[in-house]
């Protein structure tokens, strides 16, 4: 775990939270905490619990057991404080299509009663779509979309913004676009907590948080996640044929998984054992221009290491 | 070896807008080839002229040799296709959608249940043949769209993006059944937006705007940036970015969470790294690590798309 700045607030607190549907357990007793300007991911698969937490914690669905406290506001009981204080883009924008950029902008700032003179030009910069401010929301392209579903998140100067799935299919220029907003976002004090089920996402995060069926498994940044969460180190073996490679690999002793990574293999190996013991697998079946090269792990490799204890 | 997906000069219009313009396919037997792009660059068109459900305007495809426009259908038998959102007869079982498909798909009433269970045993759906489909979890029901794509035994596989969203677990299965069907000689081709997935296949397309940016092995393509890629932590990190940005010879600054990629010109990795430590520290910054590191696929993309549209570049860079 990385050392928090003590002096940094503390924006969000939460203890032992946990949602139940029925039998079913979509949160089981999540704890984290965030500090003001952090950019949080919680990473995990569809159904793992991410927008339930953000429904949670947005004070739209009550918890069924345990605490969280959002800028130091009760989310069981002090909802309508939060929510005023706090911005939200979901999965599904809330943009009207048959207004302009401007236009719905100009609208969810009544809404929020912030229609402070300047403020949607303001947003409209800090998004990057002044030049496109007259376009029809149904026009742009999705990235832009995407930034203007963010402007509307932040129209009325929230201190925390909830963003669920906000780069979902679009190009990683684009999406660097968007994540650059939001790192100035935090550089001004805005505490972003985003939900991804994209490993690629994960990695603009500070820390990130790994779900799965409600429960946290671990919480670092990414480059801490890759040296301590993960048992054993990452390999790659050049091997042909390719297919059986993988199945020597897949049985020589200290290998915790194996798998075809493009024209190669790659696999989670016992520390220390690694080299020797792929090597001698791999020539015992006598293949061919065997080469091995320690690798930086990755998001992935982190979370099937996680996901198999 | 035997090329199971032919296509030359591909191109689909939409009224006015051109979504693939011009793409040469092939998928050979025992290959898995990834389309890698963002939403509207081509993908999914590409796949439904390669099944026949869009016609083609332009070019021609042979399936397994068989031409596809003038012989769809003897062309087709050979083709699987997992669409992106495929659907499923909520209320019947495993067992009856999977001899739905088996009859749609002209399999032998005398074949077909023999042939389901074998198919359900290999995707790990055997002991759930009798659930309703219904009640399947997702992971469970993309192994049932997956059983349901290779119920006529398909000589080439089309998904388009397959693992979306799914649990990584699954998702690592779901992908070792591919293998074994790569063992069998079976071509696969699948699209999908996501870079670590694509760097599973032997072979990556990347697409923008209908067209083809660049193709070959992640490997390959990865080599086109060796020894330019550097990673940066510092803090404060974002007061490092701004000084790397200054560097006359970084030519993109990526943030990642806890740390930078920079990308330097060709050669001078050794310069701008020395030269980068000494503007880090006279502008108060502490450098953590500053190293090379290998080229990721998204490395590679950006560069690409940074080529056909600098203006984005720059405003990305330094914005």
């Amino acid at each position: 775990m990385v050392e928090r700045d003590p002096a940094l607030q503390t924006m969000l607190v939460v203890d032992k939270l946990s949602k139940k549907f029925g039998d079913f357990t979509a949160v089981d007793e999540l704890s984290f905490e965030v500090d003001a300007g952090e950019v949080i991911g919680l990473l995990g698969p569809n159904g793992s619990g991410k927008t339930t937490t953000i429904r949670m914690l947005l004070g739209l669905l009550s918890p069924t057991s345990g605490t969280a406290f959002l800028l130091g506001h009760d989310i069981r009981t002090q909802a309508e404080s939060i929510r005023s204080k706090v911005g939200y883009m979901s999965q599904r924008f809330a943009l009207y299509d048959e207004l302009t950029a401007d236009e719905n902008l100009r609208f969810y700032a009544g809404v929020y009663g912030a229609d402070t003179p300047g403020r949607v030009e303001e947003v409209l910069a800090a998004v990057e779509l002044s030049s496109a401010a007259s376009l029809r929301a149904g026009d742009l392209p999705i990235g832009w979309r995407q930034r203007l579903a963010l402007g509307v998140a932040i129209i009325h100067r929230p201190v925390f913004v909830f963003l669920d799935e906000p780069t979902s299919g679009v190009d990683p220029i684009a999406r660097r676009l968007f994540w650059n907003r939001i790192y100035e976002l935090a550089d001004q004090g805005v505490t972003a907590l985003v939900s991804t089920h994209h490993m690629d996402e994960a990695e603009y995060c500070q820390r990130v948080g790994i779900m799965r069926r409600g429960r946290l498994l671990a919480l670092d940044t990414p480059s801490g996640l890759k040296q301590s969460a993960l048992l054993g180190e990452a390999w790659d073996v050049y091997a042909e044929p390719l297919l059986r490679g993988l199945q020597a690999v897949q049985t020589a002793p200290g290998v915790y998984r194996a798998t075809l990574a493009s024209d190669h293999l790659r696999a989670i190996v016992e520390s220390g054992q690694a080299a020797e013991n792929l090597g001698s697998a791999l020539r015992a079946e006598g293949l061919k221009e065997v080469r091995l090269e320690r690798v930086q792990p990755t998001l992935e490799d982190v979370f099937l290491a996680l996901a198999s204890d | 070896m035997e090329l199971l997906i032919d296509g030359r000069d591909l191109r689909h219009a939409y009224d006015a807008l051109q979504a693939v313009d011009g793409v040469d396919l092939r998928v050979a037997a025992g290959e898995i080839v990834a389309l890698l792009g963002p939403d509207g660059a081509g993908k999914t068109t590409l796949m439904r002229l390669v099944c026949g459900a869009l016609r083609l305007q332009t070019g021609e495809i042979r399936l397994c040799g068989i031409d596809l426009r003038a012989h769809p259908d003897q062309a087709r038998a050979n083709l699987g296709y997992l669409p992106q959102q495929f659907s499923l007869y909520q209320e019947l079982t495993v067992l009856e959608n999977l001899r739905f498909f088996a009859e749609v798909r002209g399999v032998p009433a005398s074949e077909w249940a023999p042939r389901a269970m074998e198919i359900l045993d290999f995707v790990g759906l055997g002991e759930f043949a009798d659930r309703r489909a219904g009640a399947l979890s997702g992971g469970m029901r993309q192994k049932l769209g997956l059983a349901a794509a290779l119920v006529h035994r398909p000589k080439v596989l089309l998904m388009d993006e397959p693992t979306g969203g799914v649990d990584p677990v699954t998702r690592q299965s779901f992908w070792q059944l591919l293998i074994r069907l790569l063992e069998d000689g079976v071509g696969v081709l699948i699209s999908t937006p996501y870079m670590d997935e694509a760097a599973r296949a032997q072979r990556v397309m990347f697409l923008s705007r209908g067209r083809v940016l660049a193709e070959g092995s992640p490997r390959e393509l990865r080599a086109g940036l060796a020894g330019r890629v550097l990673e940066l932590g510092a803090s404060p990190l974002r007061a490092a970015g701004k000084v790397a940005a200054q560097d006359p010879e970084v030519e993109d600054v990526q943030a990642m969470g806890d740390r930078f990629h920079l990308r330097v010109a060709a050669g001078r990795l050794t310069e701008v790294e020395r030269r980068l430590g000494e503007a880090l520290r006279s502008a108060g910054c502490v450098v953590t690590s500053v190293r090379a590191v290998e080229p990721s696929l998204e490395d590679v993309y950006v560069h690409l798309l940074q080529a056909v549209s600098p203006a984005e570049a720059m405003s990305s860079a330094h914005g």
